[in-house]
């Protein structure tokens, strides 16, 4: 069974179901592309040794495109460690882009380029929840676990105005777009509307069931905002008209509500689901995503593009492109719990259960030149291209000089058929490690001349456990699998008199079984699998009658031309 | 059944130039070979052929140096005949009459009249006895003489030519067999022997399997089957004779070579390394690695400036004595077998195989040439008995010539076969074929059968393997790459009942597809990728397959193991026909409905010709050859013949070519086409400028006119007269205008001419520019003239002949003529 072998839409469904079981096939169809054009191969070339042929495998599965490109063009995280579980990050909308960590009892505020915080809100008797900024970033607001809603001077440390009324916590608080309200939503089912500057409560509406967990109001109208509950729906307010006016079944507990900057489409996350709702068309489902494994707990938007992000409780966050489909995938080391994306995509931050908050910085050009710049020593570039750029006058006698062919160590070492001494520069560690095509292609140029056994034999204990600490790392990847289990049964041929004398090469044995044998289990588990898909794809294809005979496609054309 | 007398099996070009030594002539500038029943004459500088001594009725097995005239070569030949040829001229001047296959041929300086040669013992063919023997030429005028005094020099001799040489002088001739080195000394008229053992402990193996002697010493050096070169001296006393050994090949010797000095031993073998070894100084040597195809055979000219090794892809290479390559004579590449289907490049219209390993070669029938060699595998080669390497077993071709598939297998003996399906790109840039996409596991076992979909607009491959499945593929079928979308993937995946399949085949529109899984046949629309019916007549596996073209593109014929051979119908899924014959070889005519079948019979193949739609064969020809016929292909020519005898009518558009088992190459002509040739050489004998345009006749005449006069006064002189000159041109006026070429092609130099009278230069310029203008013309009709097939072509075009004048080259003429030639006139005035 090969997977490029079988038609497409039958391999898309099979990876669907198994998508990393399947790479583990020995049989998995392998592509190589001949990257540069060779230049036609002419009786001329026939004196000149051709080197060994690596080949060029592109691991399968990942499709470059330039949204991963650029997914991946983030330097590796930044990890600082909060009190507790980070529940909320909100960047400041004003320039230098300050965000507020909202973790334990405490409120930090970091710049985008510092690990240690700027400024911290301390004043919470119990945890803090929900810190958001106002439209001019001067103003911040937070709910707690007691009930209390405080707001902060971004400059000051006690709090301006604290909001009393709810009974229960407080797990999510805004501002809404006019900036002098306040919205809030409570554990005790309501959700509450504040003045700020008289501190007093303007209106409080229980619509939702159960908890509410998720909050986003509108940046276009000032009365407009949108809550998400565990009750499994999803409410659009109008504060003019003071009651909910849209209402979605999202199917689980709403964890996190967001709206596109049109404020045509509005996301929903809960449980494993990541739901669009189109609002123009009065609230109708448009995608519903299920990429997660565990509970979706928040989604934010790309400033570039528009592209959608969610994190959830399996480590992952997902980047979605403008028709839903993964493009990329950010791995962190524990359960997401809040993200945020600064403006221009510039920083990502990750909030987590255990507490740390994890920041990505994007990846500069700049950065690259000034590390390329200062490594570089040695001759400059005048002095390579000195004489390539004269141009012969035109009754110039030319004298061509011969090109000179470079070789690799290696491939010098077969062209004097000094086949040990190949493998031993094949298996040097930088080669081993960081180019294994090389190293294998240089066995499977050594077993096509019918000397990999010459190659193998007479080496010590160090060098045999170079080679099997080669065929541990790489025996079960299906690109190399192939000439590396004939290696395998080479060194046992070999060596099986004298294994027993050291016991590293024993143990690597043991551990190079267990190897195999794991693999061959996962191999009969697929087999099974894909018998059982064959008999469904079997059962769903109708059957057809074979067509009527005179209606075969022979074209009266030719005939014609004969004619 | 019209049995034809007009059409007859010619065998074709691309015969083996390495069967005997090639041999250069004294002053090192030409190399004679034999191939088939010719004598080759090439040029040692430009590798080009030059001509052919041709009158051998079978296999030319040996040529030499006559060492009397430097300028004759004698020649033996299987038909029992030696000739001596003057083959500068290429002409015949005796022939001695034998009387049995003659194998191969010796002379020496000492023995003028006499020569040496192997026959075999006639009495029965299966143990080859072999007989040294020498012949007295009888001296006599007369073209044809029979050579009646032979002698036995020695019975049992090898079978193998190079086991035998001259020594010093030509006072001994010592040959080998098997194990068993005899030295023979015609002065004391005895045979001494020295033998070694069958092995020694090593277990090596000490057949001998080539002699040479030293030129000036006593000093035989033999090559033997382990790759040891054996030194013996001191050989006149039979028991204190001397050897010493020397090592460096790893396989059998299986060619040994003194320079004319005797300063060095050349050998050669499998390694394809020419080693040259420095007469005693022991271990020193010289190496000239990658020659190509094992070593054959080596020569050195009388000189010692070249050597000449032959190899066994059929190829020449010339040698400089500072060991530089300087020529490579490359015949066409047959090899062992043809592992491919003989083929047509759309684009160069050359016959493409597998040719040396690992390589698709292009070979030009029309001209009896290798093109080149496209590295398919592009792995080092390495020259090694029993090793397994990757080899070209399946090719196919596009419609247009734009996509090459290539399928290179390895490990046919052991179990793990591996095997990589490749697709090959045309650049238009460079001219030739690009690697495009390389497939490592198309399939899971060995891919069968291989052919492209035939329609213009898409591109479709389609694999049959042995893992009961059928594949098609694609150019960028995957969707999912953004990039770049011209690499090829796998579309489709069929397989019927789990049957193997076959073979499988496009019709002429590509609108069908046919697979054959064993006994059945089933139809398949590619569009869609619908079973549209199974075609079946049980007994016997599908062996070939193919549709009818044109008029008969509903048929479908197809032919099995059990000798059968079946029509189709495929608008009623009906039989039409079949008749029992055993079809070894089913190929259709790309250009007409015409389909060729080569049956074999009790012990030859027949050929049929015949149209799907009718019942009786166009054309038959019992008993073509002996052999099986596996491969064949319709070559399309370059002009097509307008014979209307029905039976030669199916040749017009293409010419049918076939393979053998013996690896020759046959082909049919017809006796216009011999005609055709004949009368175009004849032409080219007569007369070589010959006139081909109306323009060109009217000056050629005068040119011949003034060459004459010119040989008459000084013939080296290009000065032409002038009065000569002006007739040219008034008679040139006074043509009549429908004869003239186009009047855009003579305004130009009409009005040049103006403008030189303006300048006030004298005519002689002019004149002088005439002369050029007419000299570039020679040339090119020269050109023209050797491309015998267009010269009917070119009767009828005339406005090729005057170039156009860039530019740049019109300033430069005006320049030319503004300066001042009155001292040529000067000149003029004072010489006739």
């Amino acid at each position: 069974m090969c997977l490029f072998c079988v038609p497409m839409p039958y391999i898309r469904c099979v990876v669907w179901i198994m998508s990393v079981w399947m790479w583990k096939s020995p049989e998995v169809l392998l592509y190589c592309r001949c990257s540069e054009g060779r230049e036609p191969v002419f009786i001329s070339d026939m004196a000149s040794f051709k080197p060994t042929k690596v080949q060029f495998l592109p691991k399968l599965g990942e499709k470059v495109t330039e949204d991963t490109l650029y997914w991946k063009n983030y330097k590796s995280p930044v990890q600082i460690k909060e009190f507790g579980a980070v529940t909320k990050i909100d960047f400041s909308p004003l320039a230098p882009h300050n965000y507020a960590v909202t973790a334990s009892t405490r409120i930090h505020v970091y710049g985008l380029h510092s690990q240690e915080p700027i400024r911290s809100f301390t004043r919470f008797r119990d945890t803090a929840y929900g810190g958001s900024f106002r439209g001019d970033g001067k103003l911040l607001v937070a709910g707690s676990e007691e009930g209390l809603i405080r707001l902060f001077d971004i400059s000051g440390r006690v709090a301006l105005r604290q909001f009393t009324g709810h009974s229960k916590a407080v797990h999510v608080t805004s501002f809404l777009s006019d900036g002098f309200r306040v919205v809030s939503g409570s554990d005790d089912l309501t959700f509450r509307v504040w003045d700020v500057p008289s501190a007093v409560e303007l209106s409080s509406i229980t619509e939702h069931t159960d908890y509410i967990r998720a909050l986003a109001p509108s940046k276009l109208n000032p009365d407009l905002f949108v809550t998400g509950s565990y009750d499994h729906t999803v409410k659009v307010f109008d504060m003019r008209s003071g009651s909910s006016v849209m209402t979605m079944q999202h199917g689980h507990p709403v964890e996190c509500v967001l709206l596109y900057p049109s404020e045509a489409l509005l996301v929903s996350t809960g449980g494993r689901y990541v739901k669009i709702w189109d609002l123009l068309k009065g609230g109708q489902e448009l995608v519903s995503l299920k990429n997660h494994h565990k509970t979706v707990t928040c989604a934010c938007l790309s400033s570039v593009g528009n592209k959608l992000l969610t994190g959830s409780l399996d480590r992952h966050v997902k980047v979605y492109n403008s028709s839903y489909k993964v493009v990329h995938n950010f791995d962190c080391d524990a359960s997401i719990l809040s993200m945020a994306v600064a403006p221009d995509d510039e920083v990502v931050a990750v909030g987590m259960t255990n507490g740390v908050l994890s920041v990505r910085h994007r990846k500069h050009k700049k950065d690259k030149e000034t590390l390329t710049s200062r490594r570089r020593r040695g001759p400059s570039y005048r002095v390579f291209v000195k004489g390539k750029n004269f141009v012969p006058r035109q009754d110039d006698f030319l004298v061509s000089k011969p090109v000179k062919q470079y070789l690799r160590k290696y491939d010098k070492q077969l062209k004097s058929f000094e086949v040990s001494k190949a493998l031993d520069t094949a298996l040097q560690t930088w080669t081993r490690t960081s180019k294994p095509e090389v190293t294998v292609a240089v066995i499977i140029e050594l077993n096509r001349r019918g000397t990999l056994k010459n190659a193998l034999a007479g080496r010590n204990e160090e060098s045999l456990t170079k080679i099997l600490n080669f065929l541990l790392k790489h025996i079960f990847d299906p690109r190399f699998s192939r000439p590396l289990l004939t290696v395998g049964d080479i060194v046992l041929d070999l060596y099986r008199q004298v294994l027993h004398q050291s016991p590293v090469v024993e143990r690597q044995l043991q551990r190079l079984m267990e190897v195999l044998g794991r693999e061959a289990e996962l191999q009969q588990e697929l087999l099974q699998v894909l018998g059982i898909l064959d008999t469904l794809f079997a059962s769903l294809t109708p059957r057809k009658e074979v067509a009527a005979l005179a209606a075969l496609p022979v074209d009266q054309g030719p005939q014609l031309q004969a004619a | 059944m019209v049995e034809t007398s007009d059409i007859r099996v010619v065998r074709c070009g691309g015969s083996k130039v390495n069967l005997t030594p090639p041999i250069i002539s004294s002053d090192s500038r030409f190399v004679l070979c034999t191939s088939g029943d010719l004598v080759k004459v090439y040029s040692t500088r430009t590798e080009e052929w030059l001509h052919s001594l041709q009158g051998h009725t079978n296999q030319v097995t040996g040529i030499t140096l006559n060492p009397a005239n430097h300028l004759q070569v004698y020649s033996c030949s299987v038909d029992g005949t030696v000739k001596l040829w003057d083959f500068i001229d290429g002409i015949l001047i005796k022939t001695f009459v034998i009387g049995c296959p003659l194998f191969a041929i010796y002379v020496s300086e000492k023995h003028t009249g006499v020569l040496f040669l192997h026959v075999s013992m006639a009495t029965d063919s299966k143990n080859e006895c072999f007989q040294l023997v020498s012949v007295h030429l009888p001296k006599s005028a007369e073209q044809e003489v029979e050579a009646k005094e032979m002698s036995a020099v020695s019975s049992h001799i090898s079978k193998n030519p190079s086991c035998t040489a001259f020594g010093r002088g030509g006072e001994y001739i010592a040959f080998a067999r098997h194990l068993q080195l005899n030295v023979y000394f015609f002065r004391k008229q005895k045979t001494y022997s020295f033998s070694l053992k069958a092995t020694d402990k090593k277990g090596a193996k000490n057949a001998f399997t080539c002699i040479a002697c030293h030129p000036t010493d006593d000093c035989i050096a033999t090559g033997h089957e382990d790759g040891k070169i054996r030194l013996w001296r001191n050989f006149i006393h039979k028991k204190e004779y001397t050897y010493s050994t020397q090592h460096w090949h790893h396989n059998a010797v299986n060619t040994l070579c003194f320079t004319p000095e005797g300063t060095h031993l050349l050998s050669g073998g499998i390694e394809s390394v020419l080693v040259q070894w420095q007469y005693g100084a022991g271990n020193r040597k010289e190496f000239l690695p990658r020659l190509g195809g094992s070593i054959l055979h080596i020569s050195a000219s009388s000189d010692g400036q070249l050597f000449c090794t032959s190899h066994s892809d059929n190829k020449i290479t010339v040698i400089e004595s500072s060991f530089k390559v300087c020529g490579v004579i490359q015949g066409l590449v047959k090899g062992d077998a043809v592992l491919t289907d003989l083929m047509i490049d759309p684009r160069s219209k050359a016959l493409v195989l597998n040719g040396k390993p690992g390589h698709l070669q292009f070979y030009s029938l029309l001209r009896d040439k290798h093109l080149y060699n496209l590295d398919i595998v592009q792995q080092e080669y390495i020259y090694e008995a029993g090793l397994d390497q990757f080899e070209v077993v399946k090719a196919a071709f596009d419609i247009k010539g734009s996509w090459l598939a290539t399928v290179e297998e390895r490990g046919k003996k052991s179990s793990d076969l591996e095997f990589f399906l490749k697709l090959w790109a045309f650049d238009e840039r460079t001219q030739s074929f690009v690697l495009n996409t390389t497939i490592t596991a198309a399939h899971t076992d060995r891919i069968i059968s291989m052919c492209f979909s035939s329609s213009e607009e898409t591109t479709m491959l389609v694999t049959a393997a042995e893992d009961s499945q059928f594949k098609a593929w694609c150019q960028g079928a995957d969707a999912d790459t953004q990039q770049d979308q011209n690499f090829w993937s796998c579309d489709f995946v069929g397989s019927y009942h789990k049957l193997n399949p076959t073979n499988c085949s496009f019709s002429a529109d590509s609108s069908l597809l046919a697979v054959s899984f064993q006994e059945v046949i089933t139809i398949w629309s590619p569009d869609t990728w619908e079973m549209l019916t199974t075609l079946c007549q049980p007994p016997g596996v599908i062996r070939d397959l193919c549709f009818g073209r044109l008029s008969c593109s509903k048929y479908l014929l197809g032919t099995t193991t059990k000798n059968l051979l079946c029509c189709w119908n495929l608008l009623t899924c009906e039989l039409e026909w079949s008749t029992s014959v055993d079809v070894s070889k089913l190929q259709p005519d790309p250009f007409s409905e015409n389909v060729a079948a080569f049956s074999y019979q009790s012990k030859h193949t027949d050929l049929f010709v015949f149209k799907p739609s009718e019942p009786r064969p166009l054309f038959t020809n019992k008993n073509v050859c002996s052999e099986k016929v596996h491969r064949a292909v319709f070559v399309p020519r370059e002009e097509p013949l307008n014979s209307c005898d029905e039976s030669t009518q199916w040749l017009n558009r293409s010419q049918l070519y076939f393979l053998t088992q013996n690896m020759d190459l046959l082909t049919f002509s017809t006796a216009t086409e011999e005609d055709r040739m004949l009368s175009s050489s004849k032409q080219l004998v007569i007369d070589d400028s010959v006139a081909v345009t109306p323009f060109y006749l009217l000056l050629g005449k005068h040119r011949q006119q003034q060459q004459k006069l010119n040989t008459q006064s000084h013939p080296v002189s290009d000065k032409p007269q002038q009065t000569q000159g002006s007739v040219t041109i008034k008679e040139l006026l006074h043509t009549p205008a429908h004869v003239l070429p186009a009047a855009s092609v003579l305004c130009s130099m009409f009005v040049n001419s103006f403008l030189i009278s303006n300048t006030g230069v004298q005519q002689d310029p002019l004149r002088e520019e005439m002369d050029s203008e007419k000299e570039e013309e020679d040339s090119e009709e020269e050109m023209e003239a050797c491309d015998s097939q267009q010269e009917l072509r070119a009767q009828g075009s005339v406005d090729e002949v005057t170039p156009k004048l860039s530019k740049a080259q019109e300033r430069e003429l005006k320049r030319v003529r503004k300066t001042d030639f009155s001292w040529m006139a000067g000149l003029i005035d004072s010489k006739p």
